[in-house]
């Protein structure tokens, strides 16, 4: 059908069969192909037995726990990470571009380090974890761990995807709105914000995705409790150790949905506060 | 007096931008600050907007009617401010944009949502944009971007009206209407306001008086009439309109330039000193013949007419070029060729004599 159209109405740049076949058929290979396969595994099982797996106890309490602790993570991130692109892009200090270079690590870092790392802190033993201990605070092993693993390896989602939209702020939008009487707090509250919502709910959505499907540094803050501090993935893994290849599909279905329904609405939200000031420039 | 400003210097890093500038506008008066970039104009309106403080100096002073502002800060100092590139708040609608200085103020002065809206529409009918309140920023020509952002500034009733190049980014068409249209609203409303400019056209067409800006100072201060046929130094001579420079000295009661000779009365000292004569291209007058009048031959290297005036563009016999503004009528009946030579008769010059120990020494050449 897009062949016809493709070769009956004249384009400028040529090549669009190609290039549009091309993405098709990557994205096929790469995405909907594992998916599909995946959809129809979960298929075999018949829907009571899907459902039932699903609607397990332990199932949703892992589901709870994933996604309770990446939205906490997401939103922490959302907020600070706003203040990191905010001081990297608008302030000059010495050291500034070795802190711009450190928000990359978490990117670049297996993420089973990152976790080793934090407990080595975190631990009751640790440096940070001794002295938080004595005042009734766990963080390893506990949900609050997990959100900690969670946030190191969202930071650069935000960071990254805010500061070319800061750097991108005009400097006489703001000394307009001085110049109208607003206050430093209203320049901000009113027009710089406003400006940067779009990229800021991008960031919070990537982290929140990059989330979602964290295993590697997850495991090791963890104490792994079933109802407790396991988390979908874990649940998924220790399934197929068990050789039940249907239940873990199943969960993996689910959470599939969950989250694209996630990203959707994110989207959605995102379109509506961009859309007024994009459509026609 | 509108606006004061006294003892006013600004470095940036090893960059003079403003040199202890003084300068008085009057009330109600449209001045333009004209000069070529980096002469320190943009610097002085910010200064005078409060965007950009001023180098600390005991006698610095910026005031407002009489009132000393310059301690407050941009959003005490109630000026309307217009950017050169609008600096519009492009998430909001015109109308929002309009509203958003009386938005922003403290709930005791703040006015009713009502109030607002009427004095929002009030503005946009002024601007001539009431039927695009509703629209974006971005839906805009850069034309009505710029009255939108003028109509903003206005909103906040402010004491004086700053402009930094409101034109400098629309095109020559768009500009010359902008450009009487913001007269004819000056006239209206008759705030004391303030308008920079590198274009020469637009300072002398718009503007009650000309400040002629140069290298971090005040050249002249003046009338559009003044600062272009009286100039008080060789900088302004050049800088406003076309003009013909000859280089030559003076001594005797006599100017020597190149083949000219002319009376110069006013330095009749034996000690020769250098000196340079502007002449406007419409001072020139083109014959044929040599009539025993100071004159000197050029030869015509091009013609065009395609205008109010025919430009003629000469060349001395030592390569100097000329230019020489004539009427239509003069050019049809002088019947120029390209490549012929002819005399060129001065009307009228202006010649400087640098700085000596006798002082400065300009004066006008008439016939």
């Amino acid at each position: 059908m897009f062949r016809r159209t493709a070769s009956t109405s004249a384009r400028a740049l040529p090549g669009f069969g190609l290039t549009l076949g091309y993405t098709v058929l990557y994205l096929s290979l790469i995405v909907l192909l594992p998916l599909s396969a995946l959809l129809l595994r979960a298929g075999g099982l018949g829907w009571d037995q899907f459902w039932e797996t699903v609607t397990h106890p332990r199932v949703v309490a892992s589901y709870r726990l994933t996604f309770g602790t990446s939205l906490a993570a997401a939103t922490i991130n959302a907020v600070f990470g706003l203040v990191v692109a905010w001081t990297l892009v608008r302030l000059r200090f010495p050291g500034r571009r070795l802190l711009d270079a450190l928000i990359d690590l978490p990117f670049a870092m297996p993420t089973a380090v990152s976790g080793i790392a934090l407990a080595a802190v975190y631990s009751p033993h640790g440096w940070l974890g001794q002295v938080l201990e004595p005042l009734g605070v766990k963080v390893v092993y506990t949900p609050i761990g997990i959100m900690l693993a969670l946030t190191l390896i969202g930071l650069p989602f935000v960071v990254r995807t805010l500061q070319p939209a800061i750097a991108d702020l005009e400097r006489e939008t703001e000394e307009a709105a001085a110049s109208l009487g607003a206050s430093r707090w209203q320049t901000h509250r009113r027009v710089i914000f406003p400006s940067i919502l779009p990229a800021l709910m991008t960031g919070f959505a990537l982290a929140l995705a990059r989330a979602i499907g964290e295993y590697g540094s997850v495991i090791f803050v963890s104490s792994n409790l079933p109802m407790k501090t396991e988390i979908a993935s874990l649940l998924i893994v220790s399934k197929l150790d068990q050789y039940d290849v249907g239940g873990a599909t199943a969960i993996a279905v689910m959470m599939l949905f969950i989250s694209f329904g996630m990203l959707l609405v994110i989207n959605g939200l995102q379109r509506l506060a961009s859309r007024r000031y994009r459509e026609a420039l | 007096m509108g606006i004061e400003v006294e003892h006013v210097s600004k470095t940036f890093g090893s960059f003079k931008a403003l040199d202890d500038v003084s300068l008085k506008i009057r009330d109600g008066e449209l001045v333009a600050l004209l000069g070529p970039s980096g002469s320190g104009k943009t610097t002085l309106l910010r200064i005078i907007a409060g965007l950009e403080t001023a180098d600390a100096h005991p006698a610095a002073v910026v005031r407002f009617h009489d009132e000393d502002v310059y301690k407050r800060s941009a959003a005490q100092r109630r000026v309307g401010f217009v950017f050169q590139h609008y600096a519009l708040f492009r998430h909001m609608t015109v109308f929002e944009n309009v509203a958003f200085g009386l938005r922003v103020r403290h709930r005791s002065t703040r006015p009713s949502n009502g109030d607002i809206r009427q004095r929002v529409e009030r503005l946009l009918s002024l601007v001539q944009l009431s039927q695009f309140a509703r629209r974006y920023p971005s839906q805009l020509s850069g034309g009505q971007r710029q009255r939108v952002a003028l109509a903003r500034a206005l909103a906040v009733e402010p004491r004086v009206l700053l402009l930094d190049e409101p034109f400098g980014a629309l095109d020559a068409k768009v500009r010359q209407g902008l450009r009487a249209w913001l007269r004819r609203l000056h006239e209206e409303i008759h705030i004391t306001s303030v308008l920079v400019t590198h274009d020469q056209e637009e300072a002398l067409e718009v503007a009650d008086r000309v400040v002629v800006m140069n290298n971090a100072r005040i050249e002249q201060v003046g009338t559009p009439e003044e600062v272009f046929h009286h100039a008080k130094t060789e900088f302004v001579m050049e800088f406003l309109g076309q003009v013909n420079v000859f280089r030559g000295r003076v001594r005797n009661g006599k100017a020597v330039l190149g083949e000219l000779t002319v009376d110069y009365p006013q330095y009749r000292d034996d000690a020769e000193r250098p000196a340079t004569a502007y002449l406007r291209p419409h001072e020139l007058r083109i014959e044929r013949q040599r009539n025993g009048k100071p004159s000197f031959a050029a030869r015509v290297t091009r013609t065009h007419s395609a205008g109010s005036l025919a430009r003629v563009s000469l060349e001395t016999p030592s390569g100097a070029p000329v230019l020489v503004d004539v009427s239509l009528e003069e050019f049809a009946a002088l019947g120029l060729r390209e490549g012929e030579t002819v005399y060129l008769y001065p009307k009228n010059a202006r010649i400087f004599v640098p700085d000596g120990a006798s002082g400065a020494m300009n004066g006008d050449y008439v016939i």
